[in-house]
């Protein structure tokens, strides 16, 4: 290996990924045509893509910058909510807020959808900001629990009564325009995840993984360590909370106790299982876990044997398998899927070759 | 004055059975630096032990059966999640105690519904006491005094017998421990038995006073005694003690006052002050960071 065209390498992968983004919605667009007829398949695809851009945006603070955060579900909550109370139709305003009222400014407050989503990206990214001040002094576990408690502190201020005429309190939302098409959440999705791609490859991005590697080393070459560590939490934090945004569009209503706790063990499930920082790890996690979760539905539905029911099988088994897989790939296959490497087409053909080429790293 | 006296008793049997789940928390993080998100989970599976034991068996032997299903169980989740990862960096540890915690809700789900589960009445620990003004439940006095026995006979335990010192030489550094002879896991093995088994009286005292189980009773109580271990100083058995009396007495306050809505963020609250004031907790040692 003397010489690397890495101008020619790019290229190709760049055109394989092209090539899928158009292949994947030429697919969309033929499941939007029969729209009655794959229903299920329209909405397990919409609900892995909004889990890939915030399993991604966890991504690039846990995997990237070695942050390990568990505020997501708050910071989704935050987007949501901002979405949903900017893009409720004026008409079921008065609907909605049938208990309480709604704030008179916010009354005919409409906004586009991508204009909303952006406003709830950067609701959550202010708020990254302002936590991140205090919590990022703190180190692993205790950074953890930190953004767990916060993340628990949005969602009880959000159903507090004190919200009840912006967030309607515990009641939750409903009537939040959902998407017109899966190719349209396609597209959100897809803009969110290339932004993310660029920012991970670019400078900052080997800023955070050196930061991720060895913080002290990082502070020896010059790297500010808050100042990053604050740019990749806000960061993470903007697109949760744009993701939160494309939730609450593909749930349609939305209420407090969607974003508990276990919300973030979900996606940090998705991270795990798809190779804590890899972008691509992220992404096919999504699909897996999402896609996964439907598929094993059989198992909560009565099953028999020649005749015979098996007891097993009721309802809540999915979920108890599930845990198990976890349980089994952090055990054994302790670096997810594809760990920190990512999927390309020079890995899918050493895979095919099986040679033994001794080249460290992947091509992050 | 009454009603302060009456919250005040509230408060600090909450706070007592607080205490006795911190400090599994304090012992297991003491010694392998590990947040066991599980811990809150083993709490709530020792409920449902006690319903189903307590259906078959004379109260008793019911108690018994309870507490050593408990500390099996807290045994056997560090033998399998956690023994494996010993060399593997933190986070992976953190992220399989995490799903440990997913795996025992999702079970408990399976297993018992998602519905509550009416928790046995131990025959007379119900009772109404009267003092002065006050009536209040036997329970209720009965739980400070059991969790400062039992706060006592583990600070013996921890002090003065073997494995204690052994307990406290891994917590220190455990390569030199081990290179000491001493058998790390033994010891580890010994500090979750401890750590589950006072979980279980925990769990016995306080789901008789809120009388259902159902599986998810077990995660924000977990989460709440892991802030008071912090806030006592994590490591520390007489601080979880102080921090979870803390914050059961200041959680009563805060419902006693009208805003039950906060109570749960006033603790995180806590959490994030103490962090910023003194990480290291009221009794906590100083930790320094070495290149």
């Amino acid at each position: 290996m003397l010489k690397i065209n890495y101008k020619e390498k790019i290229n190709v992968n760049l055109l394989i990924y092209l090539a899928i983004i158009i292949v994947s919605s030429a697919i969309l667009i033929y499941l939007d045509m029969n729209k009655f007829q794959y229903n299920y398949a329209i909405s397990i695809i919409e609900k892995s893509l909004v889990y890939a851009v915030v399993a991604l945006s966890m991504n690039i603070v846990t995997g990237f910058t070695g942050l390990f955060s568990l505020g997501q579900a708050g910071f989704m909550a935050l987007g949501a909510y901002t979405t949903a109370i900017l893009t409720i139709p004026v008409a079921s305003r008065a609907n909605v807020y049938y208990m309480n009222g709604i704030l008179p400014v916010l009354e005919n407050a409409v906004l586009p959808i991508p204009i909303a989503l952006i406003i709830g990206g950067i609701v959550a990214a202010i708020f990254a900001a302002l936590i991140g001040i205090p919590v990022l002094r703190l180190k692993s576990d205790y950074l953890a629990i930190a953004t767990l408690g916060f993340s628990e502190i949005i969602r009880a201020v959000i159903a507090s009564p004190m919200m009840d005429k912006i967030t309607n309190g515990s009641y939750g939302l409903k009537s939040i325009p959902g998407f017109n098409s899966s190719l349209e959440c396609f597209i959100y999705s897809l803009i969110c995840i290339v932004i993310m791609i660029l920012i991970i490859n670019s400078s900052t991005g080997r800023d955070f993984k050196a930061i991720r590697e060895d913080e002290i080393a990082a502070r020896a070459v010059g790297i500010d360590l808050f100042k990053t560590k604050e740019l990749s939490f806000v960061v993470s934090s903007f697109f949760t909370g744009v993701g939160g945004g494309l939730l609450a569009m593909f749930m349609r209503s939305i209420d407090s106790k969607t974003f508990q706790i276990t919300l973030t063990y979900d996606i940090l499930l998705i991270v795990v299982l798809g190779g804590i920082g890899s972008i691509t790890g992220s992404i096919i996690g999504a699909f897996f876990v999402t896609a996964g979760k439907e598929l094993l539905r059989f198992f909560d539905e009565p099953f028999a044997v020649a005749g015979v029911d098996i007891p097993l099988f009721r309802p809540g088994f999915r979920m108890v398998i599930f845990s198990i897989l976890l349980m089994i790939v952090v055990l054994f296959f302790r670096k997810g899927l594809l760990g920190g490497n990512e999927l390309t087409i020079r890995h899918l053909k050493k895979f095919r070759r099986k040679k033994n080429l001794d080249v460290a790293g992947g091509a992050v | 004055m009454n009603l302060f006296l009456q919250h005040a008793l509230t408060g600090i049997s909450v706070g007592g059975c607080y205490a006795l789940i911190a400090i599994g928390y304090t012992l297991v993080y003491g010694i392998l630096r590990l947040i066991n998100f599980a811990h809150g989970d083993i709490f709530m599976v020792a409920g449902y032990f006690m319903i189903f034991s307590f259906a078959v068996m004379p109260f008793p032997v019911a108690i018994i059966v309870t507490l050593v299903a408990t500390t099996v169980l807290g045994i056997m989740i560090e033998k399998f999640a956690y023994a494996p990862l010993r060399s593997a960096p933190r986070m992976s540890v953190m992220i399989s105690a995490i799903g440990v915690s997913y795996l025992l809700q999702n079970l408990a789900t399976y297993l018992f519904t998602a519905l509550p589960k009416a928790y046995p009445a131990i025959p007379g620990l119900k009772k109404v006491i009267t003092i002065g003004n006050i009536s209040t439940s036997l329970v209720t006095i009965l739980t400070p005094i059991i969790t400062i026995v039992l706060v006592m006979i583990l600070l013996w335990l921890v002090n003065k017998t073997k494995i204690g010192l052994s307990m406290r030489a891994v917590s220190r550094d455990y390569e030199a421990a081990s290179l000491m002879g001493i058998k790390l896991n033994k010891t580890i093995s010994f500090t979750f038995a401890v750590g589950s088994l006072l979980a279980a009286v925990g769990s016995i005292l306080y789901f008789t006073d809120r009388m259902t189980v159902q599986p998810f009773s077990g995660a924000l109580p977990g989460l709440k005694c892991f802030v008071a271990a912090v806030f006592g100083g994590i490591g520390s058995i007489p601080g979880a003690l102080l921090g979870g009396f803390f914050i059961g007495v200041c959680e009563t306050i805060i419902k006693a006052v009208g805003l039950s809505t906060f109570s749960d963020a006033f603790t995180f609250i806590v959490l994030i002050i103490m962090l910023l004031i003194r990480p290291t907790g009221l009794f906590g040692e100083k930790n320094i960071d070495k290149v």
